[in-house]
């Protein structure tokens, strides 16, 4: 149980920038995400925070102890690998206890707390089996196991889902979830599936470039992203982006429709909304709701996707998703009529590729 | 056979049958090349003194060890065998004890001028023996290492070494860096990671690689005659002594040289393929 401080930390490798001086504080109990792609740095800076990599400049804070010179043992932490990382010559149980041995627990002790994490676990019954006994699911149970079991201040795990079958994934998501809520560690938790970030953190960092381009609620980031990286990062299908010109008084004019926009002095915004957040007034021609507000939308592709219709269009030329109910009557080539709900459309500067308020 | 049968008509298929039987051939003439030596020797070896000189041999003959205690019993046999033990074994741990940290670095650590490392350690085994040979009997005559177990050894060595290096080097690359750096987050430091978790895993392998640099001493023959005159190795000992012996002996001091370099190089099979690059079967 303990407060995580990143100050400063830059990683360079040669002249390659993997951190751009990061600044992050981790709140005790907190269960922080860091979310990216592929070589943004996320498992960087966890690295980084465990000790297994030093960072080039900055510091890192565990509680009232300053760690980055300790080596990994003597941080406090415990982790969790993506490839599992089970001792292949050791039964579950001594898996499990090795931690302890290392810090000299009493046999007794070792039982004790063996038997607990593994009850928890749910793998009490495998403890006399080796690493090659095990399917992916339990050696993943086995790691996550090992690393609670010396109660660690802090819990690190890099993408320790990745390699498991989506059901399972989905299983285990859950039940790691209830688990490090109960173990009440302070966990940093890399990952590249926004899905798996959403539906576990406490707070999600996503990363981008080698900087934390925002780091809030799994809500928050959804539905005001704070950089168009993480509007066109977050959601599935990620945010539509349209180009909108000013035109005077904090009205903006996006493919020839007057939209109600913040105050500003650029010529060119981005004006952004999400997919399940367009009204759709009908195909053209109909006549229906359209009204004199309403933009167009030329349908390309559909994707009947179960729970709703997935809708791919140009708008202004430009690619734009619209999510439609599953039972909509619209076929390729028609012209949707629709319009933003206003308290969701999102504002980005094209320059900065920031979101203006 | 029924493969070549079943896709052996018709004119397209001629060219791929004809390359299997080319194949199979040469793999029947490399497998004969080895055996047939291994067999006469064996035959000649278990026949008595009188059958050894005969014409014609029978394919299985009865088995008369005559020869092989003649041979164990001659004068120097034993002390040669014994001193062949005694540096083979000096090599294979002076060849382990430095091969296997040179293999966990090169696996483990990014240091400049590891790939010119690599190379170069094969390149020692470039040089011909004989060129280094006579160079070091002088300079052993002078700091006094000559007709010595541990010299022969020192010169074993650095014949077994890249050897050792390159298959602890496939060792330790075969073993996830994670493990160590599970250890690591777990409460071990370097040495006690090593220890614990990678030298378990590691521990067959380096058996089979010491055991390749024992039987690497036990089968070199030219140091050993260049730099031993009374401490001779079996080897050395045979090359001296049995020139002028009668035929059935030199089967017999083959046998007894042959015999166990086949076996423990037949032990430690799999991890020669590993270092080759040929995948475990």
């Amino acid at each position: 149980m303990a407060e995580i401080k990143i100050k400063q930390v830059a990683k360079q490798y040669g002249n390659t920038h993997a951190l751009h001086s990061i600044d992050m504080t981790v709140a005790d109990e907190e269960f922080l995400v860091l979310l990216g792609a592929s070589g943004c740095g996320k498992t960087t800076l966890l690295r980084i925070v465990a000790g297994l990599e030093t960072a080039t400049t900055g510091e890192v804070w565990i509680g009232d102890k300053r760690v980055d010179q300790l080596a990994p043992k003597d941080r406090g932490i415990a982790m969790v690998f993506q490839n599992y990382a089970v001792f292949p010559h050791l039964t579950v149980f001594e898996n499990i206890a090795f931690g302890l041995r290392m810090s000299k627990v009493d046999q007794a002790e070792i039982d004790r707390r063996v038997e607990k994490t593994a009850t928890l676990m749910h793998i009490e019954g495998l403890l006399k089996r080796y690493s090659g006994q095990l399917s992916g699911g339990q050696r993943q149970r086995v790691a996550v196991a090992r690393a609670l079991a010396t109660e660690p201040e802090v819990l690190l795990m890099d993408e320790p889902l990745s390699n498991l079958d989506a059901l399972l994934r989905m299983e285990m998501r859950a039940e790691l979830k209830s688990v490090l809520a109960e173990s009440k560690t302070t966990t940093i938790y890399v990952t590249h599936d926004q899905v798996e970030a959403m539906s576990m953190a406490d707070r999600i960092a996503i990363m981008n470039g080698g900087k934390i381009v925002q780091a809030s609620s799994a809500v928050e980031v959804y539905r005001n992203p704070a950089a168009h990286f993480v509007a066109s990062f977050i959601g599935n299908p990620p945010m539509n982006f349209l180009s909108a010109e000013n035109a005077g008084d904090g009205w903006w004019n996006v493919n020839g429709v007057k939209i109600k926009g913040p105050n500003s002095s650029s010529k060119t915004l981005k004006f952004a909304i999400r997919p399940e957040d367009i009204v759709v007034h009908g195909p053209s021609g109909n006549g229906s709701a359209a009204n004199d507000d309403s933009l167009s939308a030329g349908v390309r592709i559909l994707e009947p996707l179960g729970s709703h219709l997935l809708a791919s269009c140009k708008v202004d030329d430009q690619l734009f998703r619209i999510v439609l109910d599953s039972d909509a009557k619209v076929s390729p080539g028609d012209t949707l009529q629709w319009s933003p709900q206003p308290d969701r459309v999102r504002w980005f500067d094209p320059e900065s590729e920031l979101a203006i308020n | 056979m029924s493969e070549a049968n079943r896709f052996g008509s018709g004119p397209v298929q001629s060219a791929g049958s004809w390359h299997k039987y080319f194949f199979t051939g040469a793999v029947v003439l490399l497998c004969l090349w080895v055996l047939v030596p291994i067999y006469l020797l064996l035959v000649n070896t278990f026949s008595s003194p009188e059958a050894v000189a005969s014409y014609p041999k029978k394919a299985f003959p009865v088995v008369d060890t005559e020869s092989l205690k003649f041979f164990m019993n001659y004068a120097g046999v034993g002390q040669a065998l014994w001193n062949s033990i005694k540096v083979a074994t000096v090599t294979m741990i002076l060849s382990i004890s430095a091969g296997a940290p040179a293999g966990y670095a090169l696996s483990r650590f990014d240091f400049r001028g590891k790939d010119t490392f690599r190379v170069l350690v094969l390149m020692t085994r470039a040089f011909p023996l004989p060129l280094l040979a006579l160079p070091l009997a002088v300079m052993y005559i002078r700091v006094g290492l000559d007709d010595s177990v541990l010299g022969l050894a020192f010169v074993h060595t650095t014949l077994a070494l890249p050897f050792a290096v390159l298959i602890t080097y496939s060792l330790f690359s075969g073993i996830p860096i994670e493990l160590e750096e599970a250890a690591w987050t777990l409460g071990c430091n370097r040495f006690q990671a090593f220890m614990k978790v990678i030298f378990p895993l590691v521990l067959p392998g380096i058996a089979a690689s010491a055991i390749f640099a024992f039987v690497i001493s036990w089968n070199e023959v030219f140091a050993a005659a260049v730099l031993t005159i009374e401490n001779r190795t079996l080897p050395a000992f045979l090359l001296q002594g049995l020139s002028d012996s009668p035929l059935h002996l030199k089967f017999a001091g083959g046998a007894v040289l042959v015999l166990p370099a086949l076996l423990f190089i037949f032990m430690v099979r799999k991890y020669l393929f590993s270092m080759w690059g040929i995948a475990n079967r």
